[in-house]
């Protein structure tokens, strides 16, 4: 958390991460230079591609994540869409759960049919229905550890088995979990994606996100990672770079050709908050279950969504994958009759809280509330909201660094001026 | 990032041995004297195809400058060297022979290797013949198998780190040029 990644340059000694704010690097002479084009040595080009300070993030996340290593990327958003773009050809499939944070399913649904890629969601917790949503055309599954934002647990081993008995990938978003809490490859996931915008960054300062690579999946067989690149110049890249064959692809040709690259600054920002991220956690999901069993015997409240809950469906993958705590982020729903109602109520407890900042993030060390249907998963049609669990009435909360007395005050206050 | 400390840090990702296999062929100290000590390598399979791996290994180290032998039957020069067709054509001292050939031929490339008197077997990534390396181990070489020697290069010089990939090194000491 605070080493990893990181050694005290040699000319200047500095203790802290130094920023690299250049966007190209001076080579050595014009072999060097054609030699880094053809990623025959190693180092730096230009930011787009690599730099020294995302490469400290990049390592910490993979030290941290017990990865081959690491890509940091513009964003969560953009970790995904550089892993898809790696991945898939036109033509392929993924599945993916159901349980997903909105834009991932919008990504995946209407994105990547711009590119003749399809998707299938499969209700998480069915080991039958992930089985029976793979055809041949499938190349990955895809699931979050904790679902955003009903707290659905994935069984990461179950199904990477079945993953992996398919010969494809399973990607993991460890987002709401960090590798403070749980360390999906050590469960057998091939590949994570992060929002680093979350908890990793922690102050919500900086939009960044990671892919990290396991470095155990035989990519032989796997036609975009073993077959001669055409992007580059017939190149196989799991037959020259064995275990960093995905990662190398990614970064020379993906990330290259998106252009979605992380900054500098941003890089250095997010290796702040890495520095404190377990103490975070433990402390935001202390808190998170404090939260959850209050509101839980709250009059006003009418059901609670936390995995760290025993009446959580999912409170025994929890206590498997999750066993430091099921993080801080929960969603519950107020009494109401109605549909409309629910909505109303919604939005008149959200406008009585004082300490709670209502935005569309979480994973902030200040504590957040925000109404998903009409915001961060209001572009996903009824069906799709349903199937996300994404009711009307449904409130979520992103449990932050506050004294939880000073939180419970006000939840408490708000739940009452209903 | 120059060479960090290192020699503390276990090293244990991306490699078939088992635990104990990895104590004998992947030991970060033998590696790092490897690294530290050998002058000329021979790749035993260096392809002339400049999109291969072998060729991707070869060129880094004569870059890095080490002196690099190629042995291939099939080629009569690669990278601007004279190729040999076997171990036993080279003339004068070899340091460390670098092998890219099947796991089945390892144990002949290891007996040229003894009969030499190389300094050094190593076997590429994803090359495991234990019979071959017990063989050059016994007859007092220093053996290292599963590993990619540019990629150990990079990981003791800062340019695996500057990949993104995971070395495994942590220290709080200042690097040395």
């Amino acid at each position: 958390m605070v080493h990893a990644g990181h050694v005290p340059d040699a000319v200047t000694g500095a203790r802290a991460v130094p920023i690299y704010q250049t966007t190209s690097f001076v080579f050595d002479d014009a072999e060097q230079a054609a030699q880094l084009f053809e990623l025959k040595q190693y180092g730096n080009i230009y930011t787009r591609i690599s730099n020294p300070t995302t490469a400290v993030l990049e390592e910490r996340m993979a030290s941290l994540e017990g990865a081959t290593g690491a890509l940091a990327t513009a964003s969560g958003m953009a970790a995904q869409l550089v892993t898809f773009l790696t991945l898939l050809s036109p033509g392929d499939e993924i599945v993916a759960s159901s349980q997903l944070y909105g834009g991932s399913i919008t990504q995946l649904v209407h994105t990547l049919k711009k590119f003749s890629i399809g998707a299938r969601f499969v209700e998480p917790s069915s080991i039958d229905a992930w089985e029976a949503a793979i055809t041949p055309k499938t190349k990955a599954l895809y699931g979050e550890t904790i679902g955003n934002p009903r707290g659905a647990i994935l069984d990461i081993g179950r199904i990477a088995s079945l993953a992996s008995s398919r010969g494809i990938p399973l990607i993991v978003d460890n987002t709401m979990a960090t590798p403070a809490l749980c360390r999906p490859i050590e469960h057998g996931a091939t590949l994570i994606v992060h929002s680093a915008t979350k908890f990793i960054g922690g102050h919500g300062t900086a939009i960044g996100g990671v892919l990290l690579d396991s470095g155990k999946f035989d990519f032989s067989r796997y036609p975009t990672i073993a077959a001669p690149s055409p992007a580059y110049h017939d190149l196989r890249f799991f037959d020259t770079f064995g275990h960093y064959g995905f990662l190398m692809k990614a970064r020379a040709e993906t990330l290259r050709d998106t252009g979605a690259c992380l900054s500098p600054f941003n890089a250095f920002l997010l290796i702040q908050g890495l520095e404190t991220l377990s103490l975070r956690m433990e402390r935001q999901s202390a808190s998170a279950l404090r939260v959850a069993r209050f509101l839980e015997g709250h009059k006003a409240v009418a059901w609670v969504a936390y995995a760290g809950l025993p009446s959580h469906p999912d409170k025994a993958l929890a206590a498997k994958y999750l066993p430091k705590g099921a993080g801080a982020v929960l969603s519950f729903g107020l009494k109401a009759g109605t549909a409309a109602e629910g909505r109303a109520a919604g939005r008149r407890f959200i406008e009585a809280l004082e300490l709670f900042s209502h935005l569309a993030n979480i994973g902030d060390v200040r504590s957040l509330v925000i109404h998903p249907a009409s915001t961060t998963h209001q572009q996903l049609s009824d069906e799709e909201l349903s199937k996300g669990g994404v009711t009307p009435e449904l409130i979520r909360l992103s449990i932050g660094l506050e004294n939880v007395e000073d939180l419970l005050w006000d939840l408490d206050r708000a739940l009452l001026a209903q | 990032m120059g060479p960090g400390p290192g020699a503390s840090c276990a090293i244990t990702l991306n490699s078939a041995l088992s635990p104990a296999g990895q104590a004998l062929y992947q030991d970060p100290r033998v590696i790092q004297a490897l690294l530290r000590d050998s002058r000329t390598i021979a790749i035993v399979g260096l392809s002339s195809d400049p999109q291969r791996a072998s060729w991707f290994v070869a060129s880094y180290l004569k870059k890095e400058g080490y002196r690099v032998i190629p042995v291939n039957p099939k080629a009569e020069r690669i990278l601007g060297e004279i190729c040999y067709p076997d171990l036993a054509s080279i003339p004068g001292q070899v340091d460390l022979v670098d092998v890219f050939r099947p796991a089945s031929e390892c144990l002949d490339v290891a007996r040229q290797a003894v009969a030499i008197k190389a300094k050094a077997l190593w076997l590429q990534l994803r090359l495991v013949n234990i019979e071959a390396a017990e063989f050059a181990a016994r007859a007092g070489l220093k053996v290292v198998v599963d590993r990619c020697v540019k990629m150990e290069h990079g990981r003791y010089h800062g340019g695996l780190h500057w990949a993104g990939m995971n070395t495994e090194i942590i220290s709080a000491r200042k690097a040395r040029l």
